[in-house]
């Protein structure tokens, strides 16, 4: 449902020979991949494995050990970072609560890439921050303050923003933290539907069934660098995740789709 | 969206009345038509030295310090993603002291106590800058602990300074130290300097906003964060040097007007950062009426009416918000 606030065109986010600056660990291995439109990525790794640093070196945000990230071909560090923010958006982990401010205002920074330094937001932004307030069960929510709401209610509002933000690319680091399980569903199935509107998605996960029920490609990172990559169905298979997590797994069919279990040894 | 205009003219309106009270109160009261007869232009001579050579133009210098005190606060308050954040925090002050104590130590004329305050508060700045940068990554804990550790050292000279200074020059010290608009003498590098300051907040406001919600989100965003960052200190450092230079260190305003304004008008910093000239001008320019009638003919310092004043508003405004 593209609107006239919504980016259209398609882009690409591609790794090239990419190694993430983690401090204190040696060089891993080299990244190339290319998150393309329509594709749903997801990041599985244990704890410190460096997802969450990998997602900010793909968005700009951390120097790059080695290599390069390219968007639509062309480096990031030859982007000027207003023209990135209107393709590209990131959902954080935590989110910052500096001053108060209510949750229509949260959502509205996402038009910032958008508007110029003299322009105040038009009713056309204000109808788009309530269009993914709506899509994210949020209306009704406008005025309150942030520091008012659950912590499922500011993981939903950090996606209402990114959503204002209309990306071409989403980055998402556990958007599917602090939610119910209603909402988990709900979350996945609105960056599925982002993914065949023509957008891409990269998102870093916790839970392997969300992975193998959501993501096509898959990227596994262990914490000393090592990394793999490849379709859902080649990568998530019970031994590969044993020895990713060093934890024992049973694999199971439900509805003909795959779910993973841990058992004690 | 708050609407951005009517609350501006209501803060320009409470502004004006504020330069017209300061104008008309006083040893020697100027009443309402004889201030429109100065004003127009004619008037009797008494009058007119005492308005227009007087009076209008410290109510003016203080409404500028006060504007400069109150924006370069809001902004400190959102570089710092920090609510306690005031002008002087990063040791502004205290280097402005240094040099104007100094200078008057060496028993300099007026003219170089002002320049010398602010040629400190230029060097505190640049020296808290330096130091934050360091050698590793910069952040606003570093350039808050940087700045407060600075301003702890020259609060250590500054009490020197007073230990040995002769006792005949203690009262002009202290009273420098206090804040006092007896030191403007023309008010208008102050109001230009707002003038300015106002101007270039404007457009940036948004940009600020985003930045309060932290510098990845800005990045994100498309803000280019540290030449912003850097930008706002070394703004918000003018300013504070100015109206330092202009009348001293005057506390409280930089503090407590733009979290009033918050209160009550929201976070959006295109709206805060105006209106903050607005309030902030228009309550030292109270304050110092106050200063020099309620004791009259002594004069007290007026930071202690802006703090008599500011305490109880504020406190009031905080307890009844949401």
């Amino acid at each position: 449902m593209p609107t006239a606030a919504t980016s259209s065109e398609c882009t690409d986010l591609a790794a090239r020979e990419l190694v993430i600056d983690v401090p204190g660990r040696r060089d891993g291995d080299a990244l190339s991949f290319t998150v393309a439109p329509g594709q749903v990525w997801g990041v599985l790794g244990p704890n410190g494995a460096g997802k969450t640093t990998l997602l900010h070196t793909l968005a700009g945000l951390r120097p790059v050990r080695r290599g390069e990230v390219a968007l639509a071909g062309r480096p990031l560090g030859r982007w000027r970072r207003r023209r990135i923010a209107q393709r590209l958006a990131v959902v954080f982990q935590e989110s910052y609560d500096g001053f108060p401010a209510t949750v229509l205002e949260t959502a509205l920074i996402g038009r910032h890439p958008y508007l110029s330094p003299w322009d105040l937001e038009t009713a056309e932004d204000i109808e788009t921050a309530r269009q993914a307030l709506r899509r994210m069960e949020l209306d009704g929510l406008e005025e309150r303050l942030v520091s008012t709401l659950s912590g499922g209610e500011r993981q939903r509002l950090a996606i209402a923003t990114a959503l204002t933000q209309a990306p071409s690319i989403w980055l998402a680091d556990e958007p599917t933290n602090h939610l119910d399980l209603r909402h988990q569903v709900a979350v996945m199935e609105l960056l599925r539907s982002e993914a065949r509107d023509g957008r891409a998605v990269f998102l870093c996960l916790h839970d392997v069934n969300l992975a193998a029920r959501w993501c096509d490609r898959i990227l596994l990172l262990d914490p000393d660098g090592g990394a793999c990559w490849g379709s859902t169905e080649s990568m998530l298979v019970p031994a590969a995740l044993e020895r990713l997590y060093g934890q024992r797994l049973e694999a199971a069919q439900i509805n003909g789709a795959k779910v993973f279990v841990p058992v004690n040894s | 969206m708050p609407r951005l205009v009517p609350p501006l003219l209501v803060l320009a309106l409470v502004g004006g009345a504020a330069v017209t009270a300061a104008v008309a109160v006083g040893s020697v009261p100027v009443p309402p038509a004889a201030l429109w007869a100065v004003l127009g232009g004619e008037g009797e001579p008494l009058h007119r030295t005492l308005i227009l050579e007087l009076r209008l133009p410290r109510a003016l210098a203080a409404f500028a310090v006060g504007g400069l005190l109150a924006v370069a606060g809001a902004l400190m308050q959102v570089l710092l993603r920090n609510p306690l954040a005031d002008p002087y925090v990063l040791g502004l002050s205290g280097g402005a002291a240094v040099g104007a104590l100094a200078a008057m130590l060496a028993g300099m004329a007026a003219v170089v106590v002002s320049g010398a305050a602010f040629a400190g508060a230029l060097l505190s700045t640049v020296l808290v800058f330096g130091l934050a940068h360091g050698t590793g990554s910069w952040t606003p804990t570093r350039l808050l602990l940087t700045g407060v550790v600075v301003a702890a050292g020259w609060g250590a000279v500054v009490t020197f300074m007073l230990a040995v200074g002769p006792t005949e020059r203690l009262p002009g010290m202290l009273y420098w130290l206090m804040g006092d608009l007896a030191y403007a003498r023309s008010p208008w590098p102050a109001l230009a300097a707002l003038g300015v300051a106002v101007a270039l907040a404007l457009p940036l406001g948004r940009s600020l906003n985003v930045l309060a919600r932290g510098p990845l989100q800005a990045a994100v965003l498309g803000v280019a964060v540290r030449p912003l960052e850097w930008g706002v200190y070394i703004a918000a450092s003018l300013l504070t040097a100015v109206a330092v230079t202009t009348s001293g260190s005057i506390g409280f305003v930089g503090l407590v007007v733009p979290h009033m304004l918050r209160l009550v008008l929201g976070n959006d910093q295109r709206l805060i950062l105006p209106a903050s000239a607005l309030a902030g001008g228009a309550l030292l320019v109270l304050a110092d009426v106050l200063a020099r009638t309620l004791i009259a003919p002594e004069q007290l310092p007026v930071g202690v009416i802006t703090a008599m004043i500011g305490v109880p508003v504020f406190l009031y405004l905080l307890y009844r918000s949401r």
